[in-house]
């Protein structure tokens, strides 16, 4: 797996203020090809797209490739999804197949209903 | 230089033990209890209770090695920060940011905050691994620190997998050949919190923190060690300024150097009874005896002995201050203020229950470096009985040891109790010592008199007399005790003998005047008998003379009157005989 951008669909504008609009920022943690990080990335894809059309943006990380940033971001557990924006930091561990857990992990649950 | 020394102890390692590899941990005195140091390309768990010197063990490992023998390490750490370690070692001396700097050594903290983080189905540590690989080959390191990797488990719910993972890390470090020293919590009733210990069979060492009356001793004992024999004993341990430092008692060899050379005791009627010329140097002195029999006092001698030959003398008191020793030893005659002036005397009192023994043996380390003298005295090594009597005796043991090697001249003085046998010193050091003085009070005739003698002095033909020890404003002088028929007698029994003495030897004088008159009477009466009789013989003398005198003139005359009458009848003389 490369690391690579997933095009979502253009943000929309930003300047509403509305917290549905904010763009949320997800970088997926993966080490090399495993089963649980390909589960992890098809997961989160449904995910993405189910409940934020649009509104964020993903960059997938192979630390085999890049492995200093697995110091730098604080990454232990394999896969980790973190959503760097809107602050604060949140990590999501696991291969994300528990999608209410993770739109509370993301903060999401309120808009996910 | 620093691989050479590492090779050749690995080579003596591995004499001994020829199937394992050690690496030294550089740790003072932990390398000579495990024969070598720890595993080579093994894990070895280090345990304990909060504060016990874990994380302090494993730093140093890392930092030695990476500064003594050339191995690049990693230190990942669960609970501090990189900068919080550096920091904690900083005041030890070591410099981790420029050892950083110089790819010998990587640190990574792994920050675990269980309240950031949601599981959502199945994971693992394998970002663990990818740190822990790059860290490895980023400074290409021998050696891997893993501090108190059990913190995951409080960041991480699935304890299998958990446990799992931590067996793959250990299996990982194992396979790439890293040294590895990983750190763990104590736990009730088992070595570490979470039974690491079953993980890692190869080397385990646990440490420990007591406190015992209140001081505090750090003890470290080596629970396991695969393929190794080791000390099993429990060592006491220290970190201080300059590290930590296991103090091993058994691997002590005894091969110190040792002198001819003579050094004086101060006193100079105790030179004489040490073949006239006083103790070796470099060698142990005891001086044991009751209280106030003048301990303090000898060794005060000794010490300002020391200083006016231009030695120096470290005086460590455990029982009195600097200026209460040299005000006290002014009535003695010692003036010690001038060589505390002059650099020559360095004196230390602190308290015996200051610290633990092994800071108080650790504290003389670190003077006799500095200092460098050539004298210590010790002034009482009793006051250091704490409740375990063997940690003592192992103690001294070792500072005797370190003082011989150093051939530093060393003077212990001890308290006995007054009853009991004195030959015996409370801390069993005697043994120790090459060199014992016992002084000893005797009660007699309502008075106690200081009576001194050596017990044993080894390699000299020492004085066996028991003498009688004073202490004048001139300083201490041993008189010669009268001794007879088994008893010495000392003080006024001591006058009263040698009075009942000249009684005698006054009374045998005057009897023999007394038969010098009598035979000078003698000898005037026999003298006027020989007079008597000479004259006697004299008077018998001239009577004889005198007869012979008459009986030749009677026969002149008669040869005479023979003539005569020849005459008258003319007969000649020549015929005679003829007419005849």
């Amino acid at each position: 797996m490369r690391n690579s951008r997933v095009k979502a669909k253009p943000p929309k504008t930003e300047a509403t203020g509305n917290a549905t609009d904010v763009v949320l920022e997800l970088r997926l943690y993966v080490a090399g090809q495993t089963p649980k990080s390909l589960i992890a990335l098809k997961n989160l894809k449904k995910i993405c797209e189910e409940h934020l059309q649009g509104r964020y943006r993903l960059h997938v990380i192979d630390l085999v490739k890049t492995p200093q940033l697995a110091q730098d971001d604080q990454i232990l557990a394999i896969p980790t999804l973190v959503r760097n924006l809107p602050q604060p930091i949140r990590k999501i561990i696991g291969d994300l197949s528990d999608t209410q857990r993770v739109l509370v992990g993301l903060d999401l649950r309120s808009q996910a209903k | 230089m620093a691989r050479a020394s590492k090779r050749t102890k690995t080579v003596a390692a591995s004499r001994a033990f020829p199937q394992l590899k050690k690496s030294p941990s550089g740790i003072a005195g932990f390398d000579e209890i495990t024969g070598g140091g720890l595993p080579t390309g093994r894990p070895t768990i280090v345990c304990g209770g909060p504060g016990c010197g874990k994380t302090m063990f494993a730093m140093e490992f890392l930092i030695r090695g990476a500064t003594e023998f050339g191995e690049p390490g990693v230190l990942m750490t669960f609970e501090e920060t990189g900068e919080e370690m550096s920091r904690n070692v900083e005041s030890l001396g070591f410099n981790v940011q420029s050892l950083v700097d110089k790819k010998k050594l990587f640190l990574d903290y792994v920050r675990i905050e269980p309240s950031e983080i949601q599981e959502t189905g199945e994971y693992d540590l394998e970002g663990l691994f990818v740190r822990l690989q790059h860290a490895v080959e980023s400074v290409g390191a021998k050696r891997v620190v893993l501090d108190t990797v059990e913190a995951i488990f409080s960041g991480f719910g699935n304890a299998g997998m958990l446990r799992a993972e931590i067996r793959r890390v250990f299996r990982w470090l194992k396979d790439h050949g890293l040294t590895t020293v990983i750190t763990a919590e104590r736990g009730e009733r088992t070595l570490t919190r979470y039974g690491l210990e079953e993980y890692v069979s190869d080397c385990v060492v646990s440490l420990d923190h007591r406190v015992n009356d209140q001081i505090s001793t750090r003890r470290m004992r080596i629970v396991k060690y695969r393929g190794s024999s080791h000390g099993t004993d429990e060592y006491p341990f220290l970190i201080d300024k300059k590290g930590f430092s296991v103090l091993p008692l058994s691997s002590i060899r005894l091969d110190h150097k040792v002198s001819k050379d003579r050094i004086s005791s101060g006193i100079k009627d105790l030179d004489v009874m040490l073949e006239g010329r006083g103790f070796y140097k470099g060698s142990s002195i005891l001086v044991s005896g009751t209280s106030g029999s003048g301990k303090s006092t000898l060794a005060a001698h000794f010490a300002n002995e020391s200083c006016r030959s231009g030695k120096r003398a470290l005086y460590i008191a455990f029982e009195e201050s600097s200026a209460q020793v040299t005000r006290n030893m002014r009535s003695v005659g010692i003036n010690l203020g001038q060589y505390i002036k002059n650099g020559l005397l360095e004196f230390h009192a602190w308290r015996p229950s200051q610290h633990g023994l092994e800071m108080h043996l650790l504290r003389i380390h670190d003077l006799v470096d500095e200092f460098r003298p050539q004298v210590v005295i010790v002034d009482p090594i009793t006051n250091l009985i704490s409740a375990n009597l063997n940690e003592v005796h192992a103690m001294l043991m070792r500072l005797l040891d370190f003082l011989k090697d150093r051939q530093i001249t060393a003077m212990f003085t001890t308290l006995t109790a007054n009853r009991g046998a004195e030959e015996q010193t409370e801390v069993g050091i005697s043994s120790l010592t090459d060199t014992w003085i016992l002084l000893r009070d005797l009660e007699l005739n309502g008075e106690r008199n200081r009576c001194l003698y050596v017990l044993k002095s080894r390699g000299m033909a020492h004085s066996n007399q028991i003498r009688e020890f004073a202490l004048s404003r001139m300083g201490v002088r041993l008189l010669p005790a009268y001794v007879g028929s088994g008893t010495v007698y000392t003080g006024s029994a001591r006058l009263a003998q040698e009075a009942r003495e000249r009684a005698e030897s006054l009374r045998e004088q005057q009897q023999l005047e007394e038969k010098r008159k009598e035979f000078s009477v003698k000898r005037n009466v026999l003298e006027s008998q020989i007079a008597a009789l000479r004259s006697k013989l004299s008077s018998g003398e001239s009577e004889f003379a005198r007869l012979t005198r008459q009986r030749n003139e009677r026969q002149q005359r008669l040869a005479l009157d023979r003539e005569e009458m020849g005459k008258i009848r003319g007969v000649t003389r020549d015929n005679q005989g003829v007419n005849s």
